[in-house]
């Protein structure tokens, strides 16, 4: 193992590859790490489905990876980084530490799931944890599942359930069946999604899946069936009408989401510079042309700098790579935009079907503004919404103070889940998102048990400090 | 009520820095009658006052400032009486821990220093601290027991001090960055960004800010600056019913009402004041990890799930700076006491006493001492 790569490439899902691929085609030292057991990130993870594109794609990624001189370190948890740019990880082995001349970021997201009455009941998954669920798990969320939320995952994961062998109870689409026409152009300029979109579609059609457009789950109960999901019709921004009719349906399990947040917790324990753009689905670092963030050595690409989708993140990733060969002195200037150029007018073309995607998965306001008093926000500490109001009304005015008063986001997750909506809502009354800021990033950035992090140790070998004064 | 009355924004007193220390000082200056402005970077008691261990223990108090810490303690055991409302107190027992015949000794030591100024502390066998602390693993050799500990969940602190200082019509400026202290005619004029605050007296109660905050008013004071990292875990099954530290104090232990286990003792994160960022240093959460487990074995099975720093100030001497700052009339300074947040509300009380006029009931400390010529 070499432990002073000259490039750590955190993330090997689509952008992370490409950054990986594109720096050791100039010959620089290249260590990838991820958590999990093969490359793909979660877009490309082993499909239940082999036909499917998305796993040729994913296949040909991980085979280009085994076939490069990169270093793969899977099954790989990342836990600390320090601005000397010393990372630390925990993986079979024990602890890893890395002291690399470079950087890429290529983490992904985040699943946004904004809660309604109910949403912590056992049944309802995440629909990108879903995917998870049906790609590697070779698992379905039950037998009849209700899929909820907006954007094209929901169309995937229906797709996903039926021809795993489930069956979709409904289809839920906070959008209404004229934003998806309006979105075709922008999917023009990516035939293969389109053909892939149009697919699952015809899917669900035939197996006569009733598509809900512009409704939201409003509750869902707890029935002898199973659960039983309420739906209300809502208006554009999100807000229910009023005197809508709710729709109730039966089924065993639900799979809802509302979009993705770029994960930058890493990023900002670096120091980068961030901004917040709700469309790219929250704060994300602010990077020059070349995926530099402005940490000098520490570049970002994929889905972590902006809800962009896979293609997007591949391409974003092998200019962080070319750059970082640039920046190495492994490509001169004329060789470096020879290799960016085309890339970078692909990614201009990708990317306008990835933001239109991005944007139909964005939350509405009227979504959050209606949460509940008495909805459960933090899942982890059980807090709700009254109580994040009343603290608020003690005088927290940015999210942190926030979370010191309540514990709003210091379970397990560390507010990852519910970071997003709660930054939503103490923005909504107290200036804005920028104002308002984000969670304190913290290490461990994953859980670790004491004894993984503790490793082998006896009494004399643990660096007491001296003595303090008495 | 105004002494000053120069003008209608002028106060009896501008408290700057709203840290427990400032936050005290200004409930009980209000509490006499004064008009007071508290005036933070950020909010009540975001920087250390919110981030520390919350550790109401005589064990890793300085023996010389166990009869402040002990006064400090009944405070904390009684909150309603003069906070208001309970920011989260627990008052338990506590062992110190001695894993060598070495550590046996210095237990030994320190407990005796610390009996003589009052902190009632005797060194147990093993058996009977299983039986006080029954999570305990079998390392301890012996321990020091102490029956005046207890802990504070130190993040809920401003939103205590908050309620109570608004109740007592404190003018709370939250989020203001004070750039300069100016004498002016029959005071001080605060200089920000903002309209200046026009105060009779001042209160300097800037914790690690304390050096630039002096020199403010041509007074120079060495501070150093301590970055004591702090780790909690996930919720887990009772573990501990005890504070736990050892015998050299590079350890600090409790279980919350919660269920979450946090772990402290000073081991050194990095970081700069003047950036305010700091970084954690791997193997000193590793250490302080393994120390952890090496007393409490249970922990070794649940996760930890965040980790984090705060400054802690400490002077030349490593005792406190409360009193009048040298050469400047009716200003004054209060800070860098070890173990500051126990301590804090009393330091406030007696520091409260002396501007209003009074007697303090326990001798402040003075800064003249600290002081360095130019």
């Amino acid at each position: 193992m070499n432990d002073r790569p000259e490039l750590l490439v955190l993330g090997a899902g689509p952008a992370g590859i490409g950054a990986a691929l594109a720096a050791t085609k100039s010959d620089v030292k290249t260590t990838i790490v991820d958590r999990a057991p093969d490359g793909g990130g979660q877009v490309y993870r082993s499909p239940i489905v082999p036909q499917t594109t998305s796993g040729e794609e994913g296949n040909r990624l991980r085979q280009a990876l085994a076939d490069s001189p990169v270093e793969t370190v899977f099954d790989c948890r990342l836990w600390s980084i320090r601005r000397d740019f010393r990372i630390d990880g925990i993986d079979s082995r024990g602890a890893r530490t890395w002291h690399p001349k470079k950087i890429v970021a290529a983490l992904g997201t985040t699943e946004r799931v904004i809660p309604f009455p109910g949403w912590t009941t056992p049944g309802v998954y995440g629909l990108a944890a879903t995917t998870i669920l049906l790609k590697s798990q070779l698992t379905l969320p039950g037998k009849n599942t209700v899929v909820a939320g907006s954007g094209p995952l929901l169309a995937a994961v229906a797709y996903g359930i039926i021809a795993g062998g489930g069956k979709v109870a409904a289809i839920i689409d906070i959008a209404g069946r004229g934003e998806w026409l309006a979105s075709a152009p922008a999917l023009i300029s990516r035939p293969g999604d389109l053909r892939r979109g149009l697919n699952w579609l015809n899917r669900i059609r035939q197996a006569k899946v009733p598509i809900i457009y512009r409704h939201a789950v409003k509750a869902v109960r707890e029935s002898e069936q199973g659960l039983e999901i309420i739906a209300e019709p809502v208006d554009r921004y999100g807000h229910g009408l009023a005197n809508g009719k709710t729709t109730s349906i039966s089924s065993d399990s639900l799979s809802i989401g509302n979009g993705l947040t770029p994960a930058t917790e890493l990023t900002r324990l670096m120091g980068a510079k961030h901004r917040f753009d709700a469309n790219a689905g929250g704060w994300i670092p602010s990077l020059d042309g070349g995926q530099r963030t402005t940490v000098d050595g520490l570049y970002a690409a994929g889905d972590g700098t902006g809800i962009t989708g896979a293609d997007a993140s591949f391409l974003e990733g092998q200019i962080a790579g070319h750059t970082v060969a640039y920046d190495l002195d492994r490509l001169d200037r004329a060789e470096y935009n020879r290799l960016i150029s085309p890339l970078a007018a692909d990614l201009k073309r990708v990317s306008r079907a990835g933001r239109r995607m991005a944007k139909m998965m964005a939350p509405r306001p009227g979504q959050i503004s209606t949460i509940a008093a008495d909805t459960i926000v933090c899942r982890c500490e059980d807090i709700t919404r009254a109580e994040i109001d009343a603290a608020i009304d003690s005088g927290a005015s940015d999210i942190n103070q926030l979370k010191s008063w309540t514990r709003c986001g210091m379970g397990p997750c560390q507010g990852k889940t519910c970071g997003d909506v709660v930054a939503s809502l103490v923005a909504a009354r107290c200036g804005g998102r920028e104002k308002v800021g984000s969670w304190s990033p913290r290490i461990p950035l994953t859980a670790l048990t004491m004894d993984e992090l503790a490793g082998d140790f006896t009494y004399e070998t643990i660096p007491i400090p001296k003595a303090a004064p008495l | 009520m105004s002494i000053g009355g120069q003008n209608e924004h002028s106060y009896d007193v501008a408290i700057i820095g709203a840290g427990i220390m400032g936050a005290s000082t200004a409930l009980f200056l209000a509490r006499g009658g004064m008009s007071c402005a508290l005036i933070d970077r950020r909010g009540v008691c975001s920087e250390a006052s919110g981030v520390n261990a919350g550790t109401l223990t005589m064990q890793m108090t300085r023996a010389a400032l166990i009869p402040y810490a002990l006064k400090a303690w009944e405070m904390w055991g009684q909150p309603e009486t003069w906070l208001g409302s309970d920011p989260g107190v627990t008052l338990c027992d506590g062992l110190s821990l001695a894993f060598s015949d070495p550590e046996i000794e210095i237990l030994e030591q320190r407990a005796q220093a610390r009996r003589q100024y009052g902190a009632d502390i005797e060194v147990i066998s093993p058996k009977r601290a299983k039986q006080i602390e029954p999570g305990l693993s079998d390392h301890p050799l012996a321990a020091a027991y102490c029956k005046t500990d207890g802990h504070v969940t130190a993040n809920r602190t401003g939103l205590a001090f908050r309620a109570a200082l608004k109740q007592e019509n404190v003018h709370l400026f939250e989020n203001m960055q004070v750039d300069a202290v100016a004498q002016i005619a029959g005071g001080f004029s605060v200089v920000s960004k903002l309209q200046p605050i026009n105060a009779r007296r001042v209160v300097l109660a800037g914790g690690v800010w304390l050096e630039e905050m002096l020199g403010w008013l041509g007074v120079k004071v060495p501070i150093k600056t301590l970055i004591n990292q702090l780790a909690i875990t996930e919720r887990m099954p009772p573990a501990m019913c005890t504070v736990i530290g050892i015998a050299n104090g590079l350890l600090s232990l409790k279980q919350f009402a919660n269920g979450t286990v946090l772990i402290g003792g000073g081991w050194q994160g990095e970081g700069d004041r003047e950036t305010r960022h700091t970084e954690l240093v791997p193997e000193n959460l590793i250490g302080n990890a393994q120390l952890a487990c090496h007393a409490i074995p249970a922990l070794m099975h649940t996760r930890l799930v965040r980790a984090w720093s705060g400054f802690e100030a400490e002077t030349e001497d490593a005792m406190p700076i409360v009193g009048e700052v040298p050469g400047v009339e009716d200003a004054f300074v209060i800070g860098s006491a070890h173990s500051g947040y126990t301590s804090g509300p009393y330091m406030g009380k007696i520091l409260a006493q002396r501007i209003l006029g009074q007697t303090p009931e326990m001798s402040l400390f003075d800064p003249q001492r600290l002081v360095v010529n130019t």
